[in-house]
């Protein structure tokens, strides 16, 4: 055991920081119980030293792609339990989950009809605690339907995040941490519009969280021919 | 209020509030809903004794430690009688007897120092203590209001003016007398009713007045270490027989939330034939379930569900089709190495490289001017190419060089150019 250890050192933090670690001192904090976001400096601003767990989080991209999976990639590693994907814009996409560390066996994708549907299901996620994580992209949400979810929330062991507009930033919500996410030179500002114990008037700075994006090898499994047009000819000619 | 007061005649009452609601009041059921919330209280302790016509006792000095601290027991207390639709006026003291008179007379005070109690109790109007009318009218005739006074005249001269049981009675407040109390056994079976105000014909208005009878059973079950897994729930009518809802569950359960969520589904879906006129919840069968101890349910909310459960849910409403899982598939082809699958399934590990969170479902072309791509605005190509060319043998070949590209609202995306055709630019997926 001891030289398992030595080969896997892994620290104290991360130890604490899983969701199944039950500490004795937890009874005089009980109420916020989170999951370390991996990133240090937001981990320091953010109520319980990381995600909030049974409570809603807004995430408010000033754009779609600017980074605002990529900065929940960490946490949602460190879950066990699966994750709820609710009505996303795409398809999620199962080598980058693996490249990120993040199971895709544990994915449950709710493709939703209607808006009613998708905060339905949203708030089932929530409400089963059979989640680690529920993430929800509702295309518009009224506050008495995020109260609804965020009140599913509580009590849950899961992390509950929903992706709103920016522009919905200006509107009050019942979420008790709404984050928006803007750029700053390549890196991302994480702006604090609402935590408990007020919110934070200076933008939170991320470095840069590029794909690592330096491949120059090529995927290239086709056996060398010198001659392509002789193999495609036939192929065409089959579907003239 | 506006001059209605206890003792008054109907008639009277009636001729100050033209609108009052008269009703007659039933000492069966009122010691009924005492009994069951001493079956709920039990949760918090196993010593709860009652004191008619409407006062629990519970000893509580050993569940202290476990509900964290007097304040917090006590806040639990009120806030479960607030979900069961009690009101509340709750104290504490080193005694039943002063506990009991302080909650009564509507001292809200947490006394825990038996040298306190004297103090506390002095203020108390001495109609906590006074048997009969007669007797209450005499003290007052005397000058004597509060039990400070009371304390404070000569104990022999009280002892033979009034009856003796009023100086026992003190002597027991003050903890000078032992004061034991008959502690309150919870049946075997549970069985709790609540008479609606007024009949109700939508099912789901019922479920307001369940969730009362809920949560007083799961407090039952909580004291008694065990869970249900069938329960029922019973609407009366005023001329047909009453409409059963059986609930069953897959394995025995005491969660409140869970019984609630199932309720709500079976009475949304309930059609009444007649209004309802009262509701009883009913579970006989109750089993052991060796319970999470009280602290750690407490820590951790509520129980964990089975994901498996989720589905089911999720697909019996939206369709199978709707809820799925994703899977890597040894393919080079981005749109083939991911493949829509069951929740779960077993899949294999395969590394690529970098890829977007999100996948386009169908490649976009993109504009070009300038040799530039172009999408909202011109990319700026920031890593690559990583040639992919795979598919020769399905006759679905391809042959792409991808990028990573920045685009001016700075979201990256992941686009190739196609080595076939004309060789245009397309849009495949969003770093996100």
């Amino acid at each position: 055991m001891e030289s398992v250890a030595l080969a896997h050192p892994v620290a104290l933090a991360d130890v604490l920081d899983r969701p199944d670690i039950w500490r004795g001192d937890a009874l005089s904090c009980a109420a916020v119980r989170a999951v370390a976001s991996g990133f240090h400096a937001l981990d320091a601003e953010l109520p319980g030293g990381g995600w909030p767990t049974g409570a809603l989080t807004e995430i408010l991209p000033a754009h779609e792609g600017i980074g605002e999976l990529r900065l929940l990639g960490p946490a949602l590693a460190r879950v066990r339990e699966p994750l709820a994907w609710i009505a996303p814009p795409h398809l999620p996409y199962a080598p980058a989950l693996a490249a990120a560390g993040i199971d895709p066996t544990k994915l449950v994708i709710v493709r939703a009809a209607s808006e009613k549907d998708a905060l339905w299901a949203a708030e089932q996620a929530l409400r089963s605690n059979a989640c680690g994580a529920v993430l929800a992209w509702p295309r518009r949400a009224r506050y008495a339907e995020l109260r609804r979810l965020q009140i599913a929330a509580e009590g849950a062991r899961a992390l509950g995040f929903v992706f709103r507009p920016r522009e919905a930033a200006r509107e009050s919500s019942p979420a008790p941490l709404r984050v928006a996410v803007e750029t700053d030179r390549g890196g991302l500002a994480l702006r604090l519009l609402k935590r408990r114990g007020g919110p934070l008037a200076s933008p939170i700075l991320l470095a840069p969280m590029p794909p690592a994006a330096r491949h120059r090898q090529s995927h290239v499994d086709r056996p060398s021919l010198p001659a392509p047009a002789a193999r495609d000819l036939p192929a065409r000619l089959a579907h003239a | 209020m506006r001059g209605v007061c206890a003792g008054m005649a109907a008639s009277a009452a009636l001729a100050l509030v033209p609108s009052l609601r008269i009703a007659a009041r039933d000492p069966r059921s009122e010691s009924e809903a005492l009994a069951g919330m001493a079956a709920w209280a039990g949760q918090f302790t196993p010593r709860v004794a009652i004191e008619p016509p409407a006062t629990l006792l519970l000893e509580i000095s050993g569940s202290l430690k476990l509900f964290r601290g007097l304040e917090a027991l006590a806040g639990a207390l009120r806030w479960g009688a607030a979900e069961m639709g009690y009101g509340t006026l709750i104290a504490a003291a080193p005694t039943p007897r002063a506990a009991s008179w302080l909650a009564a007379a509507g001292h809200e005070k947490l006394v825990t120092d038996p040298a306190q109690i004297e103090a506390a109790l002095a203020a108390l109007p001495v109609s906590v203590v006074a048997g009969a009318r007669d007797e209450l009218e005499t003290l007052e005739g005397i000058g004597v209001a509060t039990l400070g006074e009371l304390r404070a005249l000569p104990r022999d001269g009280v002892a033979r003016r009034f009856r003796r049981t009023l100086l026992d009675d003190l002597d027991r407040a003050l903890g000078l007398v032992a004061d034991p109390r008959a502690f309150y056994a919870p049946p075997e079976r549970f069985r709790a009713a609540i008479e609606l105000p007024a009949e109700v014909s939508e099912a789901e208005a019922l479920l307001f007045a369940a969730r009362r009878l809920v949560v007083q059973l799961a407090g039952f079950l909580a004291a008694r270490g065990s869970g249900v897994q069938r329960f029922a729930l019973a609407l009366a009518h005023r001329d047909r027989e009453a409409t059963r809802v059986e609930i069953g569950l897959s394995a025995a359960a005491r969660d409140a939330e869970r019984f609630t969520m199932l309720l709500r589904e079976r009475l949304s879906a309930l059609q009444l034939r007649e209004p309802v006129r009262a509701v009883a919840l009913e579970a006989d069968d109750v089993t052991s379930l060796p319970g999470e101890e009280p602290e750690l349910v407490f820590e951790k909310g509520r129980p964990p569900g089975q994901w498996q459960h989720l589905v089911e849910r999720l697909r019996a409403r939206l369709g199978a089709g709707a809820v799925h899982g994703v899977a890597v598939r040894a393919e080079h082809r981005p749109e083939r190495a991911c493949v829509l699958a069951d929740p779960g399934a077993e899949q294999m590990h395969a590394y690529f490289g970098e890829r977007p969170f999100w996948l386009l479902r169908h490649p976009k072309r993109l504009q070009e001017i300038g040799g530039v791509p172009h999408h909202e605005g011109p990319l700026e190509l920031l890593a690559g190419p990583e040639r992919i060319e795979s598919g020769w043998w399905d006759g679905d070949d391809a042959s792409r060089d991808y990028f990573v590209a920045r685009a001016s609202s700075e979201a990256l995306v992941w686009i190739y150019r196609d080595r076939r055709g004309d060789g245009g630019w397309h849009l495949h997926g969003v770093f996100a």
